[in-house]
């Protein structure tokens, strides 16, 4: 059986085609349904950056031609239209390249979190349609690994990709937790939106929103269960507040120095983290230089976030060593696949010998104990097992030099176990 | 080659690796820390047996002298760095606390603090519960002047917008500013009753008023204040970090000074 690859990703079609091409998850299970048929087994993985057919069947042609033919329809475009964004992988290639995915190295930001997730999906989907068996068990739970593996040994996805993560996380390395904290919002906009989104997903429970426009104020608040007001409230919810996310169309300073040191003398000292994502910017840069105050414009978010990116790149070389390292795993797991018949022929076939010749000796055996007669089952599975040991290990590795079927050849000959209706070797 | 020297010579290899490591990691984050909290925990175990085989050896305290007591403190504050630099976030701390850990297990060993067989000069009991107590809270004191090295020193990457602010893995600036505190407030008792101790020892051995004692509550005082600032005037922060290092600038300049020389 071959395990087949084809698909597009952003690094070869546009957004236009990738959104042609995009299976959503109430279609994802019809979808591998056509492409597994009844002899095949498909997982289909699609994300914004990438749909991928995974398939695996006896004739690669076949397997090929049945994803290219649904593609086309999904894509409403010819097969020569088509063919040039497409990538066909096989085998132990089509692997790696899961392994990559799952680990985020083929993502647009190295080590991006989410793709994990939507391997597993893609993969519990198919499990869900029945169309999955043995070979995409077996890719798609050690490319699960591969992921897990890659993000716990190196530190690709440690650091911020966007800048409201890059905020969030500034937040944290001055309080900590987020959690409890309280967030004041000044401007309705759908930056400040975006950045509460990601502290509240940190824990933060408490949104005060402050916009020129009450109406709007109310309107973000209520989405985020928090309170509104104008911006004169600005000041004495500063008191309050440990983070101040600032995004107001205001052509002037909305939240001068002499308003924040103010309110750091009702604090007592406790530190406030602003991020001014306005431009032009709303709070005065002269904020930052007061004591227990941290103020981020946009510039500062971006240059963070570059930097984070740069070390993503660098510990991507380690996580492609990782990947390498487990693309070999599942090659070597492949091409045992070729001798594991003839390994378990041959097992079938001892395990009857024993069973047969302790049927046989029955007579002699019938004045034992049940104890002795299970001393006795033991030693001959033993003694089974300790001769066959050596030939299986030995088939395996001959299978990951690639010996394998020459191997296996042997065994069918030697022990005539091709023949199907060779009478197992009874006693002679 | 003696006991001693069996077990110093690799305490003070590991210690070294660690500090190695520690500024490898700085440079290059993520990737050395674990050697060197391998290299701590390796050092330490093999300066607490260094310590056991003293004791045993001289059958009693043998850190009476200003060498062994400096033995000790190492000890201390390694042990004391232990207990939050096996979590990553703290390892940082590991960058102030294991050079000066391997300087002054050198400076030990060279005055022959790590490997005397000598036993000190007064042995008793009263002597043991002293300088232990003390000791143990100058370490407590050094290790809160290292946190508060390391939150003046986030505090600055922080404010100049570093943009590798985050690679670096240090705990918040508030775990920072809390942990500095409750340092203090930890080793403040254990100060208190190493006085305590010295001040008994006095009146029973009938000892006046010196200088040493004069300089050690004031030492006292400094950390008692700092306290008091903290939960009363509401100082955080910058302010108290700074405390936290001029307390730290006082036993060094006085109180050690005063003591051994």
């Amino acid at each position: 059986m071959r395990l087949v690859l084809v698909g597009t990703s952003h690094h070869r079609a546009p957004v236009e085609l990738r959104e042609q091409l995009f299976v959503s998850a109430g279609d994802n299970s019809e979808l591998v349904g056509r492409l597994a048929g009844a002899d095949a087994e498909a997982v289909v993985l699609s994300t914004c950056n990438r749909t991928e057919l995974y398939l695996v069947h006896g004739d690669e042609e076949a397997a090929q031609a049945r994803a290219h033919a649904q593609l086309t329809a999904m894509a409403e475009l010819s097969e020569s239209e088509i063919a040039p964004v497409l990538y066909t992988v096989m085998d132990g290639a089509a692997a790696l390249h899961l392994f990559r995915v799952s680990a985020g190295l083929d993502s647009m930001i190295p080590g991006e979190a989410q793709i994990l997730g939507q391997v597993r999906s893609a993969y519990e989907l198919a499990q869900e349609a029945g169309t999955t068996g043995p070979l995409l068990h077996r890719v798609f739970r050690q490319a699960l690994r591969v992921g897990r593996r890659v993000r716990t040994e190196t530190a690709i996805g440690e650091n911020p990709a966007s800048i409201s993560s890059a905020a969030a996380e500034l937040a944290e390395r001055v309080f900590g937790s987020l959690e409890g904290r309280r967030i004041l919002i000044l401007g309705a906009g759908k930056m400040s939106d975006l950045a509460t989104v990601n502290l509240i997903s940190r824990g933060v429970d408490s949104v005060f929103v402050a916009n020129r426009s009450v109406d709007r104020a109310e309107r973000l608040a209520r989405r985020f269960g928090g309170r509104a007001a104008g911006l004169e409230a600005v000041e004495e919810e500063l008191e309050r507040a440990d983070v101040v996310v600032a995004s107001t169309s205001s052509r002037g300073y909305v939240l001068s120095a002499e308003q924040v040191e103010r309110a750091m003398r009702r604090r007592k000292g406790r530190p406030i983290f602003f991020v001014d994502i306005a431009v032009p910017r709303d709070i005065d840069p002269a904020v930052n230089g007061i004591e227990g105050c941290y103020l981020y414009d946009v510039d500062d978010l971006e240059r963070v976030v570059e930097e984070s990116v740069a070390g993503r790149r660098e510990e991507a070389v380690r996580a492609e060593a990782i990947v390498a390292e487990e693309a070999d795993r599942f090659r070597d797991w492949q091409l045992s696949l070729d001798v594991v018949p003839a390994i378990a022929s041959l097992r079938a076939l001892a395990e009857s010998i024993r069973e047969d010749e302790l049927a046989r000796a029955e007579g002699r055996l019938g004045s034992l104990s049940p104890s002795q007669r299970r001393a006795v089952e033991s030693l001959t599975a033993q003694i089974v097992n300790k001769l066959l040991h050596p030939p299986t290990v030995r088939m395996k590795e001959a299978a990951a030099a690639a010996d394998g079927v020459l191997y296996a050849d042997a065994i069918r000959h030697l022990f005539a176990l091709d023949d199907a209706d060779t009478p197992r070797v009874k006693g002679k | 080659m003696e006991l001693a020297a069996l077990l110093f010579w690799p305490a003070l290899a590991g210690y070294a690796e660690a500090a190695i490591a520690y500024v490898g990691d700085t440079v290059r984050p993520g990737r050395l820390s674990r050697f060197a909290i391998w290299g701590v925990r390796f050092g330490w175990l093999a300066q607490t047996a260094l310590l056991i085989a003293e004791a045993v050896r001289a059958n009693g305290f043998p850190w009476a002298t200003w060498a062994g007591s400096l033995n000790l403190f190492v000890w201390l504050v390694v042990g004391a760095y232990l207990i939050w630099g096996c979590r990553s976030p703290f390892r940082l701390l590991g960058l102030a606390v294991m050079p000066l850990a391997v300087a002054l297990f050198a400076v030990a060993w060279v005055a022959g603090g790590a490997g005397s067989q000598r036993r000190g000069e007064v042995g008793d009991v009263f002597l043991a519960f002293h300088v232990g107590f003390v000791l143990a809270a100058l370490a407590g004191f050094t290790l809160a002047a290292g946190l508060a090295g390391l939150y003046l020193w986030q505090e600055r990457r922080l404010k100049r917008r570093a943009p590798g602010v985050l690679r670096q893995r240090a705990p918040s600036q508030e775990a920072l500013d809390c942990l500095t505190a409750r340092t203090i407030a930890f080793s403040l008792p254990a100060l208190t009753v190493g006085l305590a101790i010295g001040l008994a020892r006095l009146v029973v051995d009938g000892g006046g008023f010196d200088a040493l004692m004069a300089v050690a509550i004031v030492v006292w005082v400094a950390y008692a204040g700092f306290l008091w600032l903290r939960h009363e005037a509401g100082w955080r922060g910058r302010r108290t970090a700074y405390l936290a290092l001029a307390g730290l600038a006082l036993v060094l300049a006085s109180l050690v000074p005063v003591s051994h020389f």
